[in-house]
């Protein structure tokens, strides 16, 4: 079994608001192995972002834990004062953001920006920082590297700029590299470039990749195992092969039905909002947009139910009891790829 | 960017013929004549008076006299002050002058720029509640009560510093602090809400996430990122503490340009007021160009094409 680097268990965090305590992280639990990349998908507000933020200890003032662990080497992460979480941050934990537009600082130059973090943790002194800071802006494909350090973030363009994040979150080498909607403000052909480049050094710098999103589709080419959020929770995780062709919970059904594919004529959108966090149902939080809904569906949680020894989903359609649900067109399409590929590989 | 700064150059002196032709037809607008008992005076004396200081000529031949004079450097002879030429009237009196605002503008910036980053960095708390309320104090209280308070309370009751008059460095702490306590209190809030702004800004995140300290995070990002709408403030401060001075400087009977050039505005005296009001115009439009020098240096996004490192 591979060996597990991070392991979050059963955590909640609430948002205090003057409107009262929005819960915005609802039991949530999942590992990841090392060298190996976890996509997190879920529309906006689901709680990915707030996962990962409490991973790297910077989540806003008025956020509390309530419950939980987040284990890292054997150590919990929630439990560290803000001096330890400093040495964590960068060096064994590093996080891309979303807009390379203003992420970075526009007063200093780009060399100094990556050389800031080997010169905080690795106590290089500046000049070998520099030094080490154009061997990866070299690494991530910056070219004329030897005078572009000296350049401000304003001279880059979006993917350059993307590039140099990567680069800083890179240069100490993390174990563990968070990586928010990375490609999202970039254009599809850079997006495209960046998801090759990560790649790529994940496979130099053997670093373990958790990767936020809400495009399936940059999923499919990224993950190793995908875990599914829906209104705080985890409601579907499994191996890439699983959730794409094998999925089992309804929500996982909406999101893979309401992308586009080479035969698709109509796009499907899945009915409804999100539940409101500061009162969450008592069921199935996808209950009410669930056309599969069923009467235990509003009254009573769903566990997790095993599919596979990587999959699990969290609906009562699992429940040996539930009745036989016909799926949308297309999952019962991939369902058949996938009853083909596991018979091949068989 | 010589060739900017060429231009710049030209443009100040066109500023500064337009504010000389501007002021010297003003001046001559002004009501009464440079003599202190003209009723006193025959009609003979008023002539030779005038013929000996060149006051019997039309006016625009005044003014080209004038202009002629100060390309040469000559900026006349004082009517008041003993006879003395306006340039040396000036140059003896601008050191304590120079040296206050110059005091004032450091002692505003700098105090002004911890006392806003602190505020903004304890955002919400009593430091900042606290620190608001003694800059709005700051701001409102003319720095002439502040001036009289400071000599009674400091200098008077406490006796840490002298009360009034031109010396050593002690002469001149009270002054300064009554002088630059408005910069700081602007330059505060200033540096609190934009500091405010930038720390919430993604870059801000991104540095936390590297692992920086808090101090590190605000030293090395938000505060130089949180000076460049303060670079702005700098021109207007200047003229502040300009024109400030002139109140202070006679409060403190600080032997200053401010000083001088009261008097010699409510005596009529041409040459000195063309002289100082010449003086202050070139020192604001150096510190106008100044201030877009140093948002250059400040801030790289609008640093000029050839400018480069």
């Amino acid at each position: 079994m591979a060996e597990r680097i991070l392991d979050v268990k059963n955590l909640k965090i609430n948002f205090h608001t003057y409107a009262g305590d929005v819960k915005a992280i609802r039991d949530v639990s999942f590992h990841l192995n090392k060298g190996e990349t976890l996509a997190i998908v879920g529309e906006s507000g689901s709680g990915k972002s707030v996962t990962t933020k409490s991973l790297m200890g910077l989540l806003a003032n008025n956020a509390e834990v309530i419950g939980g662990s987040i284990m890292y080497h054997d150590e919990d992460i929630l439990k560290k004062s803000e001096k330890q979480m400093q040495n964590i941050r960068g060096k064994e934990i590093a996080m891309i953001f979303q807009d390379p537009m203003t992420s970075l600082d526009p007063t200093m130059k780009i060399g100094q920006q990556i050389a800031e973090p080997l010169m905080k943790h690795k106590k290089v002194e500046k000049k070998k920082a520099w030094a080490q800071a154009l061997d990866i802006l070299k690494l991530v494909g910056i070219s004329n590297a030897e005078e572009r350090i000296k350049d401000y973030p304003h001279q880059f363009s979006g993917g350059q700029r993307q590039r140099i994040v990567i680069a800083i979150a890179l240069v100490c080498y993390p174990e563990i590299l968070i990586a928010d909607e990375p490609t999202t403000a970039l254009d599809v052909t850079i997006q495209a470039q960046i998801l090759q480049l990560m790649k790529e050094l994940q496979a130099k710098i053997e670093t373990s990749i958790i990767f936020i999103t809400h495009d399936l589709g940059v999923v499919a080419g990224m993950a190793d195992r995908v875990a599914v959020m829906y209104a705080g929770q985890i409601v579907e995780y499994g191996t890439v092969d699983e959730i794409f062709y094998n999925p089992q919970h309804p929500y996982t059904w909406g999101l893979l039905n309401s992308m586009p594919t080479l035969t698709s004529t109509k796009l499907e959108a899945i009915p409804g909002t999100p539940p409101d966090l500061l009162d969450p149902p008592k069921g199935d939080p996808f209950a009410a947009r669930n056309p599969y809904a069923m009467k235990i569906d509003v009254e009573q949680q769903p566990p997790f139910f095993k599919v596979s020894e990587t999959h699990y989903a969290a609906t009562w359609l699992l429940h040996p009891d539930a009745p036989k649900v016909t799926p949308p067109e297309e999952i019962v399409r991939r369902h058949q790829l996938f009853a083909k590929m596991t018979h091949q590989s068989v | 960017m010589r060739k900017y700064l060429l231009k710049r150059v030209f443009y100040m002196i066109l500023t500064l013929f337009l504010v000389a032709s501007i002021t010297f037809f003003l001046m001559k607008l002004m009501p009464g004549t440079p003599y202190s008992n003209q009723e006193k005076m025959t009609p003979q004396q008023i002539q030779i008076m005038n013929e000996q200081y060149g006051l019997n000529k039309p006016i625009w031949m005044q003014y080209l006299i004038y202009l002629g004079g100060m390309l040469h450097g000559d900026l006349g002879t004082s009517f008041q002050f003993s006879n003395q030429p306006v340039s040396y009237l000036i140059s003896s009196r601008i050191g304590p002058s120079a040296q206050l605002g110059a005091q004032a503008m450091v002692f505003g910036l700098f105090f002004g720029i911890i006392v806003g980053s602190i505020a903004a960095i304890n955002r919400n708390t009593w430091i900042d509640t606290t620190s608001t309320v003694l800059s709005i104090i700051g701001k409102s209280v003319p720095n002439f009560v502040l001036a009289v308070l400071l000599q009674y309370y400091i200098a008077l009751k406490l006796g840490w510093f002298p009360i009034a008059d031109w010396g050593s460095f002690s002469y001149t702490v009270l002054p300064t602090i009554a002088l630059g306590v408005g910069p700081l209190a602007e330059t505060a809030r200033f540096i609190r809400t934009g500091m405010v702004d930038v720390m919430n800004s993604d870059y801000i995140e991104l540095a936390k996430a590297k692992g920086l300290s808090r101090y590190g995070v605000v030293y090395h990002h938000a505060l130089r990122n949180s000076l460049i709408p303060l670079v702005t403030l700098i021109g207007p401060y200047t003229v502040a503490l300009m024109t400030g001075s002139l109140v202070i400087e006679n409060i403190f009977s600080i032997p200053g340009i401010g000083e001088q050039f009261v008097k010699s505005i409510l005596t009529n005296d041409y040459p000195t007021i063309m002289g100082v009001t010449m003086l202050f115009s070139a020192g604001l439009v150096v510190v106008i160009l100044l201030t877009d020098i140093i948002y250059g240096i400040i801030d790289p996004r609008i640093r000029l094409s050839g400018n480069g490192d």
